[in-house]
């Protein structure tokens, strides 16, 4: 890195076995010769962190293109349910994310610690901003009863072929339908209720131009799982991504950074890129093609 | 960043030459909080060796319990379905995936290359961490009710048992990262810290193979990480992906799970080869026959490995085009694996053999690596694997490979290092004997197996018809036989620890940077910057009897080497 400066470097940086930290910049691992190697470490293994993550994600890639191969009416239905506005709200958000953390680098590079306390913070926010509105979606799915396969409640019909695993489900399921709801019809009812309640539960009912329960695919659900699969280990990225910028803004306060020395900003920066990038795959996939 | 725990430990000089990595510092936390690669290798190393008691007690229990048709010992079927999957995951998650790499290689490589650590201790640390968290899951496991799925959870049977399946899933998953963490470390190590003069081609075959093993580890550990989460969502939250009563794929998780487990057993065998690379080459004092074939044919095995998952599926109704696509990819494995056994036997043709206790296990290593490779064609056969497939031919197969090569190869490295990882020197007659007991025994266990495999015995039944009692009960004295020179081995080593002879800085010869240092070495590994030389050059030092090792030659007194023009 041109920005990196030599004159850091001790000029008895080596060759005295492991009594060369004195003298050196207390952020200089003992078995470095110099900032630049540290770095150029760094930057390499994140990289590398990188491409696990990539194959980590692909796992569930794999499934949503094998699952929509094979049952491509599960997609067709299953989008209706995402909405795409939220889901535009968050791409803009996380892009925007993405802009200052960039920033943050570069004044992190120029040791412009006002600058980069600033950008991190915003940065930050724009994080919990995402979640929140994950948060949102995820409750008005459950609310829905919009759940993984097996205890997918949307509309039930007690006297369908899904009636077996609706009863499972209630007992998991019954949280979110605790509170007095404007769509008592889509909710999931006990083993016992749905024969006394049987003439509702037809599924007739949904969301606002929601499909009902019987125009939906049998396997439905699988969707939902891939959803929320893809979409959740993505949030849990966004978490671990809080936690790393949380930790970089404290040194930022405390003044760790410069010209010199800048190489945890760099390499939460390449992370959180990642976990943007990962969502600009996930919101077409998910919310847009049907 | 090491530095405020390495500057406590070295605070006294490292010149003087009484101080090394074990006396630098003493108690309990400087073990504990070490960011040394070497204390690190060596926690692996006692984990590793714990683990491989452990599931070496299931296997001894395991073939007891099959020394008679029905039950011999007392042991219900349930329990021996638990024992042979606890014996195959503990054996491969937590011994032979990590056992050279992540003890050994640890140990040796930044040495070997010159460095003074690898280039993230505190990810090393915290690897060796996430390695005891993964033990301890699966010690858990066993307290939780067991696991009787075999090693694999083969879908959907793992969703619907009984046993505690999510406790060892999480395990796996977490030595997952513990294996990655370890590979990626490798990787930045071997680009970032060489010294000055390491080239690429100076570098010894055994930091080749680990290179090649680490990209394994990164390309093909996440995507078993995913598969393992997702089994854990399957069991936990019903996603159905997995399950086909809710209209999943079962078979997806096989190919999600071999993507993984195929590239995983040449995380197991790669790292071997590299140590018999170095052990042929040292002990037949000649420079290894065709350096860039073996470097090469390394990254060869670790690419072609991720093209071939499809071979465990043949009988698992994927199209008649992919298993004819995989088998035809299986075979060319054959290609790079046969480059480096020729080029150990050319080492070994016209040199100066010294059968040292190593060097019997490198040769046990290219006999038993051949049979196990070459059996693996019969398998790669679409025609010939519906036939054998899950029987006791598969099991003897990779028997052969994942434990008659590796465990060979991981001891011929072990007491090859030995001397430079304790400083002290043991009895090599009865290393020998250890290695032969270990040699007979195996062959004794296993090859039977072949037989009564070929018959048509299955794998993992319980119970058996009486005609293949003969093969089952050779297998099982085998076992024994096995057993009894693995504890011979144990025996020589602690000897060794107790009353050792103190070990020379170079006991075998050889001429990679780990024998210029002293034994054990000082704690940043070298008192200078080492200069880098050809790793096989054995014209560099001499045998001195005074010092019961090798000596380097001064430069004057260097003679044309007559063997010098073959490599």
């Amino acid at each position: 890195m041109s920005t990196l400066a030599p004159a850091a470097l001790p000029a008895d940086g080596h060759d005295h076995g492991h009594d060369h930290a004195h003298g050196h910049s207390p952020f200089l691992a003992h078995h470095f010769e110099n900032h630049e190697q540290q770095f150029d470490s760094g930057k390499l293994g994140m990289w590398l962190f990188l491409i696990t993550e990539i194959l980590f994600f692909s796992g569930l890639f794999t499934a949503y293109a094998v699952y929509r191969a094979n049952h491509p009416e599960i997609f067709t239905y299953g989008h209706m349910f995402l909405n795409p506005t939220m889901g535009a709200i968050n791409t803009v958000v996380l892009l925007f994310s993405s802009l200052t953390m960039a920033w943050a680098v570069r004044c992190a590079q120029l040791g412009q610690k006002q600058g980069l306390v600033i950008l991190l913070a915003i940065t930050w926010l724009c994080a919990l901003t995402f979640l929140v509105v994950k948060y949102f979606e995820y409750s008005h799915k459950f609310h829905l009863g919009i759940y993984p396969a097996k205890y997918f409640v949307y509309g039930e019909d007690p006297h369908g072929e899904l009636k077996a695993t609706g009863n499972a489900a209630a007992s998991h399921a019954s949280d979110p339908h605790a509170d007095p709801v404007d769509h008592a019809h889509a909710d999931a009812k006990p083993a016992g209720d749905s024969h006394a309640k049987g003439e509702h539960a037809a599924g007739g009912h949904g969301d606002e131009g929601l499909p009902t329960r019987a125009e939906l695919p049998k396997d439905i659900g699988i969707y939902f799982s891939i959803y929320y699969c893809l979409t959740g280990l993505h949030g849990i990225h966004i978490v671990g991504g809080m936690i790393a910028i949380g930790w970089i803004f404290w040194r930022s306060l405390r003044g760790d950074f410069g010209p010199e020395y800048f190489g945890p900003v760099d390499f939460v920066g390449l992370y959180w890129h990642l976990v943007d990038l990962i969502w600009i795959y996930l919101f077409p996939l998910l919310y847009l093609i049907h | 960043m090491a530095t405020a725990t390495i500057t406590t430990e070295s605070g006294s000089g490292g010149h003087s030459p009484g101080r090394n990595y074990l006396n630098e510092s003493s108690g309990i936390l400087s073990w504990v909080f070490t960011l040394d690669h070497k204390r690190i290798g060596l926690m692996y190393l006692v984990g590793v060796m714990s683990a491989f008691l452990l599931g070496g007690t299931f296997a001894l229990a395991l073939r007891t319990e099959l020394l008679t048709p029905g039950p011999t010992t007392g042991m219900t079927h349930d329990m021996y379905n638990q024992m042979f999957t606890l014996h195959g995951a503990v054996m491969t998650f937590l011994f032979i995936i990590p056992g050279i790499p992540a003890a050994l290689g640890n140990f040796v490589l930044p040495i070997m290359l010159g460095a003074k650590d690898v280039a993230f201790p505190r990810m090393n640390l915290m690897s060796f961490y996430l390695w005891m968290g993964g033990a301890l899951f699966f010690v858990l496991t066993l307290f939780l009710g067991g696991l009787d799925t075999g090693w694999t959870f083969y879908t959907p049977y793992s969703i619907d048992t009984n046993t505690s399946v999510v406790s060892a899933v999480l395990g796996a998953f977490v030595l997952g990262f513990s294996s990655i963490f370890t590979g990626l470390n490798f990787i930045v190590t071997i680009h970032t810290l060489r010294p000055p003069g390491m080239t690429w081609f100076k570098m010894p075959l055994f930091l080749w193979s680990l290179y090649a093993t680490a990209i394994i580890q990164i390309l093909a550990t996440p995507v078993l990480g995913i598969t393992l989460l997702l089994l854990f969502a399957e069991r936990t939250m019903g996603i159905g992906i997995f399950d086909p009563k809710l209209g999943g794929d079962p078979v997806l998780f096989q190919h999600f799970f071999w993507f993984y487990s195929h590239p995983a057993v040449y995380i197991m065998i790669l790292p071997g080869m590299g140590i018999v690379s170095e052990l042929i080459s040292v002990f037949s004092r000649k420079a290894i026959f065709g350096y860039r074939f073996i470097a090469f044919s390394s990254l060869a095995i670790a690419l072609l490995g991720f093209l071939v998952w499809g071979h465990h599926m043949f009988t698992s109704g994927e199209s008649k085009m992919a298993a004819i696509v995989f088998s035809g990819i299986t075979f060319s494995i054959a290609i790079p694996s046969a480059i480096k056994v020729f080029n150990w036997l050319a080492t070994m043709y016209k040199g100066s053999i010294s059968l040292a206790t190593p060097m019997c296990f490198a040769q046990s290593f290219i006999v038993l690596f051949s049979i196990g490779g070459l059996t693996g064609l019969f398998l790669s056969t679409l025609s010939t694997d519906v036939h054998l497939h899950d029987t006791y031919f598969v099991v003897s197969h990779f028997h052969y490979v994942m434990v008659g090569s590796t465990l060979t190869a991981f001891l011929g490295g072990l007491f090859y290092w030995w001397p430079k990882i304790t400083g002290k020197m043991y009895n090599d007659i009865q290393g020998q004997i250890a290695a032969l007991i270990i040699f007979v025994g195996f062959n004794l266990a296993f090859f039977p197996q072949f037989i009564m495999g070929s018959r048509g015995m299955p794998r993992r039944y319980y119970n058996y018809l009486p005609e293949f009692q003969t093969y089952h009960q050779l297998s099982t004295y085998g076992s024994y036989v096995l057993g009894a020179g693995l504890f011979l081995a144990l025996w020589v080593l602690v000897q060794s620890l107790l009353r050792g002879k103190p070990a020379p800085m170079n006991p075998w010869g050889g001429n990679s940077l780990e024998w210029h240092t002293s034994s054990p070495p000082p704690l940043a590994n070298f008192e200078h910057t080492p200069e880098a030389t050809d790793p096989y050059d054995y014209h560099a030092n001499k045998y001195d009897p005074a010092v019961g090792g090798y000596v380097p030659i001064p430069k004057a007194q260097k003679t044309v080497d007559p063997y010098g023009g073959i490599e």
